[in-house]
């Protein structure tokens, strides 16, 4: 079943990119300087963000080596207290994969009694990358990137108390 | 003492990180293709969309990051590339944010999995969120 909904996604990726390419396809017959144009432009653009995506590759890989779902539920299950909000922020910020991936294992979480708060924590410190923060870095700044993360991690928080006002367990 | 199922393999783990990338491909350069046919023709217009209006440069780029989705790199690379072109930094700010935080592709699925209710109330909450983080992250950097 989980299998059959992630082959579904992916399939949706895909269409979205073969849509893309016929979109191009369809303006190369009209205009082909203008689909050439875009291509080279395109071109350009993934060259220049090659490297970055190499050294997110192997923090990437870091992380995985020592990060599993089997150590998540250990600290987020349901006696977690504080320390739950802790490892929420953590696990948040450490965790990978898309959501498709994400909703089943935090589902099987909520169901050996992890709260509302603590997936609303967790979920909102995906946006806090260590593997992908080179790439923010490189686009934004360091500043940028600092500031943007400290914001991060407090909002995750006033989302999980918001979260524990309005949702019930 | 830690046991086997809390720590991958090299192996896993360079297949787990392989698995993530194929996956995002697909999206991460389908959009960047658009970005750059889309830039031909508007190139010129940005700076008359975004404004760098407090309000309304945020809510676009929440609104557009909300339909967006896949992991955090790709909406880094395509904020990164429209700020380049003149897209006012608030308005990506609040696009990064609320492409991983607002899922409106993903809410069935996470509404089946987590609960209706919290599904829409945790999106509705991060959608704003969204817009008051942008606002305060290039107010702060204003400061230095």
């Amino acid at each position: 079943m989980k299998n059959k909904k992630k082959q579904k996604r992916i399939n949706g990726k895909m269409k979205f990119f073969l849509i893309v390419v016929l979109i191009y396809l369809i303006i190369g017959l009209i205009n082909f300087p203008i689909a050439k144009n875009a291509l080279l432009n395109f071109l350009n653009m993934f060259l220049r963000i090659l490297p970055i995506l190499g050294i997110v590759f192997v923090v990437m890989v870091g992380i995985n080596l020592y990060f599993t779902q089997s150590r998540a539920k250990k600290y987020l299950g349901e006696k977690s207290g504080i320390k739950g909000w802790i490892y929420a922020i953590i696990f948040g910020i450490l965790i990978s994969g898309p959501p498709y991936v994400l909703y089943p294992l935090l589902g099987d979480l909520k169901k050996q009694g992890m709260k509302n708060s603590l997936i609303a924590v967790l979920l909102y410190n995906r946006n806090v990358k260590i593997p992908f923060l080179p790439a923010l870095i490189y686009y934004f700044g360091l500043p940028f990137t600092i500031i943007l993360s400290i914001y991060i991690l407090i909002f995750s928080i006033l989302n999980g108390k918001l979260i524990e006002l309005l949702v019930d367990d | 003492m830690e046991s086997k199922e809390e720590k991958n393999t090299l192996n896993q783990a360079i297949l787990k990180a392989l698995q993530l990338f194929k996956s995002s491909l697909p999206i991460m350069i389908g959009v960047l293709l658009l970005i750059s046919l889309v830039d031909l023709f508007a190139k010129d217009y940005y700076l008359h969309i975004f404004t760098g209006n407090f309000i309304l440069d945020p809510l676009i780029g929440s609104l557009a990051g909300s339909f967006s989705f896949g992991i955090p790199i790709t909406s880094y690379i395509v904020g990164g590339e429209l700020l380049k072109k003149g897209v006012s930094l608030i308005a990506i700010t609040a696009f990064i944010m609320t492409w991983t935080t607002v899922g409106s592709a993903m809410l069935p699925l996470e509404a089946s999995f987590l609960g209706k209710k919290f599904a829409f109330i945790r999106n509705g909450i991060n959608f704003v969120f969204a817009i008051i983080v942008s606002i305060l992250t290039v107010l702060t950097l204003q400061l230095f």
